[in-house]
C-alpha cells in the first residue's frame, strides 16, 4: 500500500505535470526547430508568436462566450483555436513578406536573421501588449477536471490523491495528434519531402525545381500553428500572460537544442526532458520519501534539489550539459 | 561633407534635442537622460566590443549588468554586524566546497577513460557533493537572513567607498563572462545567444532568491552615494549663496547639482573607456581581432587562436557591461532585481548598438543616448497621439480607456520597428565601423 501511494503520489505531482508541460514544450520547440532547419536561424520572436496566438485565440473565445457559444465539458478556446492558428499565421506570414525575405534573397548571415527576429519579438510584445494589456488572463472554461482528488480516494482507497484536470488531457492527446500529423506531412506528403529535402541540402533542393519561397511560406504557417497550439495549451493549463510567454523561450531553445536543432524528433524529445528536469529538480520528495522509507529513516528536510524559483536554472543546466557533451544535440541535428 | 563634421552634426543634434527638453520640461529630467544615456552608452560600448570587434552574439547583458549592480551593495554597504559570525564564513566555505567538487568532478572526468565506471564515478561525487553542499549551506543561509530580517537579514558589504565597486562589478561580470564563455564560444554563434540568454535570468534567479547575498526582492535601498546629498546641498551656506546668484530655486538646484556631479563621474567613465579600447583596436592586438572577425578561417590559417581571442574579448566587453550596472545601481542608491527586464537591459541595448553602428565606440555612444532619449521620450508622445486620436470618443467608452491605457506599451513597437529600419536600410548604423 506504501508503495502504491508513493507512486500515486509521484504520478501527481511530477509525472503529470512533467509530461503535460512536456507536450506543450515540445510543441512550441518543434515550431522553433522547423524554423532553424529551413531557413537556419534561432527566432527569438517564437516566444511572442506563441503570445500572438494565445492572444488571438482568447479574444475569439471572449467573442464566442459573449453569443453565449461553448464546448460542452471542453474549453471554448479550442473552438476559437482555428481563428487563432489563422490570425497568427497571416501575422508571420506578413512579417516574412515584409521583413525576412529581403534577407534571405541577399543570404546574409544567420546572426543577422537572429538580429532582425530581435526586431520583430520587440514588434510582436508591442502588439501583443497594446491589445490584451500585460496582466494575468484567465480563459479556460468548460470541466476543469476529468476526475477530482476525492474522486480518485474513494475509487482506490489510497491516502494520496490523483486529480487529473481536462487541461492536462487535451494538452497530452493535442500534442500526440499533431506530433502525429505533423509526422505524417512530413515523410509521406510531396510538400513534406520537399521540405525535409530543402533542410537537408537547399542547392541540390532547388536543382530538383523545389520552390524555396513555398517551402519557407509552409514553414512559418506551421510554425504559427505550432506556436499558437502550444501556447493556447499552455494558457489553458496555467494562465496567460504575456511576460511569462517571452520567458518561456529559453525551455523551448534549451529542449530544440538538447534534441539537436533542426531536428522534429529531437525537439519533442527534448521538450520532454527539459519538462520532467524542471519539475523533478524542483520537486519536495518528502511525501513520496515517507511512503517508501522505513520510520525511523524519515528524513527532516523537504527532499528538494532546488526551489521552484530556480526552475530557469534546470533548463538552462540542461542546455549547458548538452553543448559541453553533445553539442549537435541527443539526434543529429542541423548545426555542427 | 566628411564622415566627422556629419557625425559632429549628429552629436550636436543629440545635444539639441536634450537641451529641447530641458528648456520644454526640466532641466533636472533633461539630466535625468543625459545620466541614464551615459550608463546606457557604457553598456553599449560593452556589447559594441563583443559584437563590433568580434562578432559575438551576447543577449545576455541584463545579467552582466545585473552583476556589476550587486557589486555596488558588496562593496559599498557597511557589514551588518554579526551575520560574519553567524554563518557568513560558513555560507563562502559551503561555495567554495561546491567549487571544489565541479572542479574535482571535472578532474576525474578528463584524468578516467571513457565508460560507464567515468560516468558513475562523476555521478555519485555530484550528488555527494551536491547534499554536502547543502547541508553547509542550509543552516548558515537560515542563521544570516535572521538577523534584523525587517532591514538586513543579509551579509552586508565591505563598507568601502562605492566607487571601488566600478572595478569591482567589472570583474564579477568578467569571471561569470568567462565561465559562459569557456562553455559556449567555439560553437555555432546562435549557441553563445541561447546561453547567454539563461545565464542571465539565472544571475537575475540568484539575486531575485538569495536573499543573505542582496536581501532579494526585499531590494537594498540605502547604497552610499559618491556625491552629496540634496538635503545636505540644501543645508549648505555655500551652495545656497552660489544658487541664490543664479537666483534659481534651490530646491531644484540641488537635485540639478547632483546629477551634474554623476554625469561628470559617468563622462569621466565613459571617456577613459572610449580611450582605452580605441587604443586597443589600433593595437596590433585590434589588428588581429579584425582580422579574425572578418575571416575566421584565414586568421586560424595564420596561426591565430580563434576561440581564445573570442573568449578574451567576451570577457572584456562582460567586464564594460559590469562597471555599468555599478554605475547604475550607484546613481539610484538601490539595487532592485524585480526591475532587470530582458527587454529594457538585454534588447534595448542591442537596439542601441545597431542604431549606433556595430564596430564603432562613437556610435555605441550616440545609439545609447538616442535610443534611450527615445525610450524615454516615446511613452508621452504615444499618450498625447492617443489622446489626439480618441479625443472625438464619448468619454468614459472602453474603447478609449483602452487605447489610452495602451499607449504605454507603444514604446516596445516603435523599439522594434526603429531596430528593423536601421537593419533594412542602414545596416551599418549611424555612424558605421571601419
Amino acid at each position: 500500500m506504501d508503495a502504491a501511494n508513493a507512486l500515486v503520489a509521484f504520478t501527481n505531482y511530477v509525472l503529470l505535470p512533467g509530461a503535460t508541460y512536456g507536450a506543450q514544450l515540445a510543441l512550441g520547440a518543434l515550431g522553433a526547430t522547423l524554423i532553424y532547419g529551413i531557413m537556419r536561424f534561432s527566432n527569438f520572436a517564437h516566444g511572442d508568436t506563441m503570445a500572438f496566438g494565445t492572444m488571438a485565440t482568447i479574444l475569439v473565445t471572449w467573442l464566442l462566450q459573449s453569443i453565449g457559444i461553448s464546448f460542452g465539458p471542453l474549453p471554448t478556446a479550442l473552438i476559437a483555436l482555428p481563428v487563432g492558428i489563422i490570425a497568427t499565421a497571416t501575422f508571420v506570414l506578413a512579417t516574412d513578406r515584409l521583413v525576412y525575405r529581403h534577407y534571405r534573397r541577399n543570404k546574409v548571415p544567420s546572426i543577422i536573421l537572429v538580429m532582425v527576429s530581435l526586431g520583430v519579438m520587440f514588434v510582436m510584445n508591442g502588439v501583443v501588449r497594446m491589445i490584451i494589456g500585460v496582466d494575468d488572463r484567465q480563459f479556460a472554461d468548460g470541466a476543469r477536471f476529468v476526475f477530482t482528488a476525492a474522486q480518485f480516494k474513494t475509487w482506490t482507497g489510497l491516502a494520496e490523491p490523483i486529480a487529473l484536470r481536462v487541461s492536462q488531457v487535451i494538452s497530452l492527446i493535442a500534442a500526440v495528434v499533431v506530433v502525429a500529423w505533423l509526422y505524417w506531412f512530413l515523410e509521406k506528403t510531396r510538400t513534406g519531402k520537399s521540405m525535409r529535402a530543402f533542410s537537408d541540402n537547399e542547392n541540390l533542393a532547388l536543382l530538383s525545381g523545389i520552390n524555396p519561397e513555398r517551402v519557407v511560406a509552409i514553414t512559418w504557417i506551421l510554425a504559427a500553428a505550432l506556436a499558437t497550439i502550444a501556447g493556447v495549451l499552455y494558457g489553458l493549463d496555467k494562465s496567460f500572460r504575456p511576460f511569462t510567454y517571452f520567458q518561456l523561450l529559453l525551455p523551448i531553445f534549451a529542449a530544440a537544442v538538447v534534441g539537436g536543432l533542426g531536428n522534429p524528433l529531437g525537439a519533442i524529445a527534448g521538450g520532454f526532458v527539459v519538462a520532467f528536469s524542471e519539475v523533478a529538480v524542483t520537486y519536495s520528495f518528502r511525501k513520496v520519501a515517507t511512503y517508501l522509507l522505513p520510520d525511523d529513516w524519515q528524513p527532516d528536510g523537504l527532499l528538494q534539489l532546488l526551489t521552484t524559483d530556480y526552475k530557469v536554472a534546470v533548463s538552462f543546466s540542461v542546455l549547458v550539459l548538452v553543448l559541453l557533451f553533445k553539442p549537435s544535440g541527443l539526434f543529429k541535428g542541423k548545426a555542427a | 561633407m566628411t564622415g566627422t563634421q556629419r557625425n559632429l552634426l549628429m552629436f550636436g543634434a543629440m545635444a539639441a534635442l536634450i537641451v529641447l527638453t530641458g528648456f520644454t520640461q526640466s532641466w533636472n529630467s533633461a539630466l535625468a537622460i543625459i545620466n541614464m544615456g551615459l550608463i546606457s552608452a557604457v553598456m553599449a560600448l560593452g556589447v559594441n566590443i563583443q559584437w563590433g570587434y568580434a562578432g559575438l552574439y551576447n543577449v545576455g547583458t541584463m545579467g552582466f549588468v545585473a552583476l556589476g549592480s550587486l557589486a555596488a551593495v558588496l562593496v559599498g554597504l557597511d557589514p551588518v554586524p554579526g551575520a560574519w559570525e553567524a554563518g557568513g564564513l560558513r555560507i563562502f566555505g559551503a561555495l567554495a566546497f561546491g567549487a571544489l567538487v565541479i572542479a574535482l568532478a571535472a578532474l576525474i572526468y578528463r584524468r578516467m577513460d571513457r565508460g560507464k565506471t567515468r560516468a558513475l564515478a562523476v555521478a555519485a561525487l555530484l550528488a555527494g557533493g551536491f547534499i554536502l553542499y547543502r547541508f553547509l549551506l542550509d543552516p548558515a543561509v537560515d542563521a544570516v537572513e535572521a538577523i534584523n530580517p525587517a532591514v538586513q537579514g543579509n551579509l552586508g558589504g565591505l563598507g568601502l567607498p562605492i566607487l571601488l565597486s566600478w572595478p569591482v562589478g567589472a570583474l564579477l561580470a568578467a569571471g561569470a563572462g568567462w565561465l559562459i564563455g569557456k562553455t559556449a564560444l567555439g560553437l555555432r554563434s546562435d549557441y553563445l545567444a541561447i546561453a547567454t540568454l539563461g545565464i542571465a535570468e539565472i544571475v537575475i534567479a540568484v539575486l531575485k532568491n538569495e536573499d543573505w547575498l542582496a536581501r532579494g526582492v526585499k531590494n537594498v535601498v540605502d547604497i552610499p552615494r559618491p556625491v552629496p546629498y540634496e538635503v545636505d546641498l540644501r543645508a549648505n551656506p555655500d551652495f545656497l549663496s552660489v544658487v541664490q546668484w543664479f537666483g534659481a530655486d534651490p530646491v531644484s538646484a540641488a537635485a540639478v547639482a547632483v546629477k551634474l556631479c554623476y554625469a561628470g563621474l559617468f563622462l569621466a567613465v565613459l571617456l577613459l573607456l572610449i580611450w582605452l579600447s580605441e587604443a586597443a583596436l589600433h593595437s596590433p592586438w585590434g589588428r588581429m581581432m579584425r582580422a579574425i572577425r572578418d575571416n575566421e578561417v584565414a586568421a586560424s590559417a595564420m596561426g591565430k587562436d580563434v576561440t581564445r581571442r573570442h573568449l578574451q574579448v567576451f570577457v572584456l566587453g562582460c567586464a564594460v557591461l559590469g562597471i555599468a550596472g555599478a554605475m547604475l545601481a550607484t546613481m539610484e542608491s538601490q539595487l532592485t532585481p524585480g526591475a532587470f527586464q530582458p527587454l529594457r537591459f538585454t534588447f534595448l541595448i542591442w537596439v542601441m548598438v545597431v542604431v549606433g553602428g556595430s564596430g564603432n565606440n562613437w556610435g555605441a555612444v550616440l545609439g545609447g543616448m538616442l535610443i534611450w532619449y527615445l525610450w524615454v521620450q516615446v511613452e508621452p508622445w504615444g499618450s498625447s497621439l492617443m489622446s489626439l486620436v480618441t479625443s472625438g470618443m464619448a468619454d468614459g467608452s472602453p474603447l478609449k480607456q483602452h487605447l489610452i491605457d495602451s499607449a504605454a506599451h507603444m514604446r516596445l513597437l516603435v523599439m522594434g520597428v526603429i531596430l528593423i529600419v536601421v537593419l533594412r536600410f542602414r545596416p551599418a548604423g549611424l555612424i558605421p565601423g571601419k
